[in-house]
């Protein structure tokens, strides 16, 4: 069997092959060096490459994104970490009105070749405040790339891809993943930005999702093959560029079509693929699309509540059905 | 200046130092009975950051201004919630996630609030109460009162800008309110000095010509004494006051911290100073109360503790139709995406 290792691992395996290759390439961020990460992602990267290269910084988010931001029209290549999304709200001024823009407003003299790095989304009872999915609110930005990967094997190839891309790129992990296990191979391998992957084939049914929902699309898929209804998982990996095409072509086969994903649903990922695929597809669905969001509110603390807030198996299963008009 | 201050500063009463003794051991019990609770049965999850160490501010500041005053903190707020008058009850009963919680269950550790104590919680991300709060002392004003806002934060916190923007409009316009930076050495793992040039907090109110002092953290008198003057300049329209008290939190930074930053004889010499004996020997050496007066108290305590413990047990959680309540004044379903 091949060698298995941490998301985590996956994701710090990219960075020190990077900084490696690449002198230009630098981490910043809270926590990132003495203490070797919040949720141990840098882990002895201080020991490697030294004070230089791995920067902690006070918890001044605005002002550190600037900072890498400015280092990247100059010449470097940061990789900011976020200790999590919701504390880059703060450096949205950075990342929206400089880094998205700079290519655009200066004529494509100047560019940002910069990542953003760190944990989106829910991780259980955390509150209204540490529990916001924020794919949607960066892919709705031109010239940011979005990427949102599920396994240690698509994190290290997309992170590789992502520190070599001239563009600002989000980079959206989730601390509820960074202790699975997979496969990761030893030889060096980039997976290019913008390409979703079939993670599961089939015929009956598309069920389209990202990040840590694909487990519940996997798990649901696996309780309807109990059942005898054959879904096809596509992984979007990429969320802006959006490889709608892979979405189409499975749809072609399945006529059906179930969106999971942890955004609230109004002007979400799955909104804009439920657009997409009407365009491109519309003669091959024969039901309208589904999709299954997080409930659109803040999240509550309380389990009970907490536990609904998010997409789960059951729910899934049942959307599948009612999808395919079965009992 | 420094002078004048000691011949002003009160001679403390017999009720206070015993609401000062029971105040702080009720915080220190409540939190040693909830990281039990935590741990042990796995009844609180979430993000939990305990006060242990630092219970002198709540007890200071509380005795130096008046229920009307409002307050408001970062997400280590169990404690100045329960000393603006919460009850134990509905602080455990938020701990478990529970309908009775002070915020219905829905807040959690971190997201303590109550309106009725003027306590506005409870807030997640490092910095934003520094300006929330000066928009309660904008309020205060706005309305013509005189109370004035007491607005919490760490030493890591101000790293953010938001303290420079805020602490600039703040004497800007004068506003009500004291800044109280908690300066417990660490934010997470990263020291005071591994943030900065400037390592006494209370001088960054000079920039903006705003006064600023150091207190010693550990001892309600000084905080007490502190706090007065600031709370004294501020309701006679002469605006903002920053205090830096320097104290330090016997816990990691949240339950599931190692702690591998600092090392055991840091947090014993802060030990030394522990804010519960300082008080307990005063009261002892003042024959304030007598041996069993003292262990009346503490027992008292430990029965409103495990009496919270009994309540957030047996109390019920939110019903599932909680979920899309209380996110509008009026939660229509016109507002809601329903697929
Ligand atoms: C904007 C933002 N950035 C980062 C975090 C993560 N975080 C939570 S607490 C904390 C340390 C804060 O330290 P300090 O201000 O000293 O307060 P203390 O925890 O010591 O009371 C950090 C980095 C956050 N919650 N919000
Ligand atoms: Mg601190």
């Amino acid at each position: 069997m091949a060698r298995q290792i941490a998301f985590r691992e996956a994701l710090r395996e990219a960075l020190n092959e990077e900084m490696r290759r690449d002198e230009n390439v630098y981490l910043m961020g809270e926590e990132v060096a003495e203490y070797n990460g919040a949720y141990k992602v840098s882990q002895g990267m201080l020991a490697e490459f030294g004070p230089k290269r791995v920067i902690d910084t006070p918890i001044a988010e605005l002002g550190f994104a600037a900072v890498a931001v400015g280092s990247a029209q100059n010449g470097l290549r940061p990789v900011v970490e976020f200790m999590t999304w919701n504390f880059a709200c703060l450096a949205l001024d950075q990342i929206l009105n400089t880094a998205s823009k700079m290519k655009a407003m200066s004529g494509g003299q100047i560019g940002c070749p910069i990542v953003f790095r760190g944990p989106n989304g829910s991780a259980g009872q955390l509150g209204a405040q540490h529990s916001t999915a924020f794919e949607s609110y960066y892919a709705n930005i031109p010239g940011l790339k979005v990427i949102s990967p599920s396994n240690p094997y698509d994190a290290k190839g997309l992170l590789k891809a992502a520190i070599r891309d001239n563009d600002p790129v989000m980079f959206m992990e989730s601390e509820v993943t960074y202790g699975d296990k997979g496969e990761v191979p030893e030889e060096e391998y980039i997976i290019p930005i913008g390409k979703a992957d079939v993670k599961r084939a089939g015929k009956d049914i598309t069920i389209v999702s990202y990040s840590k929902m694909m487990k519940v699309a996997l798990a649901a898929a696996e309780e309807l093959a109990k059942e005898g209804i054959d879904a096809e998982v596509i992984d979007l990996r990429t969320i802006r560029p959006l490889d709608w095409e892979t979405i189409v072509e499975s749809v072609k086969k399945t006529n059906h079509l179930v969106i999971v994903e942890e955004q609230w649903p109004m002007c979400s990922v799955s909104s804009e693929i439920a657009f997409r695929i009407q365009k491109e597809a519309f003669d091959y669905l024969d039901a309208p699309i589904l999709r299954i969001t997080s409930v659109d509110a803040p999240m509550h603390y309380a389990p009970n509540l907490a536990a609904l807030a998010i997409p789960d198996v059951p729910r899934t299963v049942a959307l599948v059905k009612k999808a395919l008009n079965k009992k | 200046m420094r002078l004048i201050f000691q011949v002003m500063a009160k001679k403390f009463t017999k009720e206070t130092y015993l609401y000062w003794y029971e105040l702080m051991l009720t915080i220190r019990q409540f939190e040693l009975k909830a990281e039990e609770m935590y741990k042990m049965a796995g009844k609180i999850r979430g993000f939990f950051h305990a006060y242990i160490g630092q219970e002198a501010i709540a007890a200071g500041c509380m005795s130096a201004t008046r229920p009307e005053d409002p307050y408001i903190t970062g997400y280590r707020c169990h404690a100045l919630g329960i000393a603006k008058g919460l009850t134990l009850d509905s602080c455990m009963a938020e701990l478990y996630g529970k309908a009775t919680g002070c915020a219905k269950g829905k807040g959690g550790s971190m997201h303590f609030f109550s309106k009725e104590h003027n306590f506005y919680g409870g807030h997640g991300l490092v910095g934003a109460q520094i300006g929330t709060g000066a928009g309660l002392a904008f309020a205060e004003k706005y309305r013509g009162t005189d109370n004035v806002s007491l607005t919490f934060f760490g030493d890591g916190a101000a790293r953010q800008g938001m303290l420079h923007e805020v602490f600039n409009l703040a004497m800007l316009w004068k506003l009500p309110v004291v800044f109280i930076c908690e300066n417990n050495h660490y934010a997470m793992g990263t020291s005071v000095e591994r943030t900065s040039n400037v390592k006494d907090i209370y001088t960054l109110a000079e920039a903006y010509d705003m006064p600023g002092e150091a207190v010693d953290g550990m001892d309600p008198e000084a905080i007490h004494n502190a706090v007065e003057r600031a709370v004294t300049r501020a309701r006679a329209g002469e605006g903002p006051t920053l205090l830096e008290m320097k104290t330090y939190r016997y816990k990691g930074h949240s339950i599931s911290d190692p702690q591998k930053y600092r090392t055991k004889e840091e947090l014993d010499e802060y030990k030394h100073k522990d804010p519960i004996d300082l008080i307990y020997a005063k009261i002892k050496k003042a024959k304030y109360a007598t041996d069993e007066e003292l262990d009346a108290i503490k027992a008292k305590v430990d029965a409103a503790v495990d009496e919270s413990v009994r309540f957030a047990e047996e109390s019920p959680w939110p019903s599932e139709d909680e979920v899309l309540k209380d996110v509008y004044d009026v939660d229509h379903p016109s507002l809601f995406v329903m697929d």
